[in-house]
């Protein structure tokens, strides 16, 4: 007879899809019966720039000297039918983050970071402040479907109009702004009550599909008399049809943004489980733009999940014009700092997985209003290392640009590329790294 | 009903108007010259002829003008205006007067969807109907429908009013947050969160204030209008409200 202290026993096992985080969301969620709500992008692992390499120069292509030989990284944009265009000296820019989900003091850090590289800040769901505009030398007013704070003044002193369908984080969901946030000139801004959980619009207004938008289009251009570049940005969802659809509508730019974007405030199960990882989206958009002959003369700017000069070498060797920053520039300047880990224990979290920016009790004063915390960001000091971090970006991918051969960043392409996955290799539209393979393409490119 | 209010310029006693005919001129042609105009000063009386329901009419004004529009209009006529009194002699199409900050725009005939859309000052008079959306996302404008408006008018509508002497379609004030709602005539159905309300004697003074606007003050019975507004139970997320997000 066997002992039964004798038999082996298997060790707990947790269930792969019953895991520990699913089964506390499950709870939280039957205790309170609201959704989860967060900010930051998508966190689980989707196919990215990290799936690609360069290949660099070999006998049959020589590369650059490294600070020798002009890499060039100005960028263009908006002069399709823009009288004034915006003439950048990087091709990275800040992506539109509104004063609401972030304190003034940090508008103020983007736009003299930006400014300093010489580049654009965009606005947000929520208006311009003279602050932002003062700091900005380039500034883009984004015209979204809530129009809070929409008027023909800031128009008319904005260097370039984003009209906002969408956002990678959530395509098809509108702006969020819990009432932590609403501080009285945030609400006055936003002519709402002081305090309440403002949920915007996720369609415009006044108009509806394509046909509707050149229309609006042409509206924004008659009331800015043809001198403001119009920029169209979509969230990733069907990029070639998104983006052929808004050149027809008259865009001057297309911005397209992935499922990574980050987000001020969104649902969780929209964050993760809505639109395109960023690298799957950007060859349709640029196929959408070469079958129009419109490629390099629309401008494509794509963002969702940038962080490194690498990141931007590949995605504008994959055909884009310019990227965008979000996420990556607010932890440039001090978000998610583990200098600040006593205060993100004490909010339950730590430095590195801190997303409750709705909650307006940002330890590093970026996603609040509160006077107190938003004091702890020195906006010189942030813009000082924001400029720091645009000029790293600059520098790495300038120095993959010369490896390969080419004297502008915009000179990068497909061929420069290989993919480590089969699904990269698919999505991105290059060679699986080793093999002459594009998987799903059949050989027609 | 045929309710009369005189707003166009051609009765006023002033210089004759200069006219544009959109026959021989491009809108951005009149869009240019009216920019033109410098702020604050009077620039009289603009006749615009034949408009033939052309877009983004006098989109853009920022100067104390009077502009009438023989005929009707496309989408956007008077958006984002400014200071300028434009009266539309005949229908507008999609928007009249979207986002418009301050000024007055009268629409002789009818009007499309989105009428006064997001507008955050100004008058918005329409003597005929307008569909759908009629108030869109308001945010401080006045308008005033001598008709009947469509569905979903005055979604989300954040401030101002919206006076109707017809009736209103379905949705009317769906998620509304602080913008007054008249109506004179039946409602076909309230949207979620928008409640009929008490007709005080301030929401009459304030009525009355806006018929006058209108013209019409003495012509409709006050006491005939009910008011709606926001339950505001939608403010704050909550598990009881779920239906409605
Ligand atoms: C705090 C925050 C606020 C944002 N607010 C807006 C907004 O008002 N309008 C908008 O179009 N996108 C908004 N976004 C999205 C960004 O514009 C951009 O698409 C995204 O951050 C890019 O991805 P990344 O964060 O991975 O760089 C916001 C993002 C963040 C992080």
């Amino acid at each position: 007879m066997t002992n039964s202290s004798d038999i082996p026993r298997t060790p707990p096992r947790k269930s792969a899809t019953f895991d520990d985080y699913t089964l506390a969301e499950i709870r939280r969620a039957a205790a309170t019966g609201i959704y989860d709500i967060r900010g930051g992008g998508a966190k689980r692992r989707v196919p990215h720039f990290d799936d690609l390499l360069f290949l660099g120069a070999s006998i049959s292509r020589y590369p650059l000297e490294g600070y020798r030989e002009r890499c060039g990284t100005d960028v263009v944009l908006g002069a399709r039918f823009a009288t004034k265009p915006i003439h950048l000296k990087i091709p990275i820019t800040i992506a539109g983050m509104s004063f609401g989900s972030l304190s003034g003091n940090a508008k103020e850090a983007l736009g003299r970071g930006a400014s300093a590289m010489g580049t654009s800040t965009t606005t947000g769901d929520g208006g311009m402040t003279p602050e932002e505009r003062g700091h900005s030398q380039t500034l883009v007013y984004q015209y979204l479907p809530s129009r809070y704070g929409m008027n023909p003044d800031d128009l008319r002193r904005a260097d370039a109009i984003e009209i906002v369908i969408g956002q990678g984080a959530k395509p098809g969901g509108g702006g969020m702004l819990l009432g932590q946030k609403i501080s009285p000139r945030v609400a006055k801004m936003r002519t709402l009550p002081e305090g309440i959980d403002q949920r915007s619009a996720c369609r415009h207004p006044d108009w509806t599909g394509p046909d509707d938008l050149e229309i609006k289009i042409e509206e924004l251009r008659e009331i800015t008399d043809w001198e403001k570049p119009i920029y169209v940005k979509v969230g990733a969802a069907r990029p070639y049809y998104d983006t052929a659809l808004a050149v027809k509508s008259g865009a001057d730019v297309v911005v397209l943004d992935g499922m990574q974007g980050g987000t001020a405030a969104t649902q969780e199960v929209f964050i993760e489980n809505v639109g395109l990882p960023i690298l799957s989206a950007i060859r349709p958009a640029v196929q959408a733009l070469q079958d129009l002959g419109l490629h390099r003369k629309v401008q494509l700017i794509v963002s969702g999940g940038i962080r490194n000069g690498a990141d931007v070498a590949k995605a504008l060797a994959l055909g884009a014009d310019a990227v965008s920053i979000g996420t990556a520039a607010l932890v440039a300047l001090g978000d998610n700092n583990p200098v600040f880990e006593s205060d993100y224990a004490a909010l339950g979290t730590t430095a590195g997985a801190y997303d409750d920016w709705q909650e307006g009790r940002d330890p590093a004063g970026i996603t609040t209003q509160d006077p107190a915390l938003t004091q702890r960001l020195d906006p010189v000091a942030a813009g000082r290392r924001l400029a720091n971090y645009l000029a790293v970006l600059t520098l790495e991918a300038q120095t993959i640009a010369r490896a390969c051969g080419k004297s502008h960043v915009h000179n990068l392409e497909p061929e420069d590329l290989v993919a480590l996955t089969i699904e990269a290799a698919a999505m991105a539209r290059v060679p699986l790294a080793g093999t002459e393979w594009i998987p799903g393409f059949n050989g027609k490119i | 009903m045929n309710l009369s209010s005189n707003t166009s310029t051609s009765g006023l006693d002033l210089a004759p108007p200069s006219v544009i005919d959109l026959e021989h001129e491009t809108v951005r042609g009149l869009n240019a010259k009216m920019h033109g105009l410098s702020h604050g000063t009077n620039h009289g009386c603009w006749r615009i002829l034949n408009p033939r329901g052309r877009h983004a009419i006098v989109a853009g004004l920022d100067a104390p003008v009077m502009v009438d529009i023989a005929g009707n209009v496309g989408y956007y006529c008077a958006g984002m205006n400014k200071q300028a009194h434009v009266v539309v002699h005949g229908n507008a199409g999609v928007g009249v007067a979207e986002n418009m900050m301050s000024g007055f725009v009268h629409v002789k005939g009818d009007a499309s969807q989105a009428a006064g859309a997001t507008a955050h000052g100004g008058t918005l008079i329409i003597d005929g109907n307008a569909t759908a959306r009629c108030g869109i996302s308001m945010k401080g404008i006045d308008i005033i429908v001598k008709g009947s408006i469509g569905h979903m008018s005055a979604f989300m509508g954040q401030a101002g009013t919206l006076t109707v002497l017809g009736d209103a379609g379905e949705a009317l004030g769906d998620s509304i947050y602080e913008a007054h709602l008249y109506v004179r005539g039946t409602v076909t159905s309230l949207g979620a969160d928008c409640v009929i309300k008490a007709l005080r004697d301030k929401h009459k003074a304030e009525l009355f204030e806006k018929l006058k606007a209108a013209g019409v003050d003495g012509q409709v019975d006050i006491s005939d209008f009910k008011r709606y507004g926001s339950a505001r139970t939608l403010y704050h997320f909550h598990i009881d409200n779920a239906s409605n997000y």
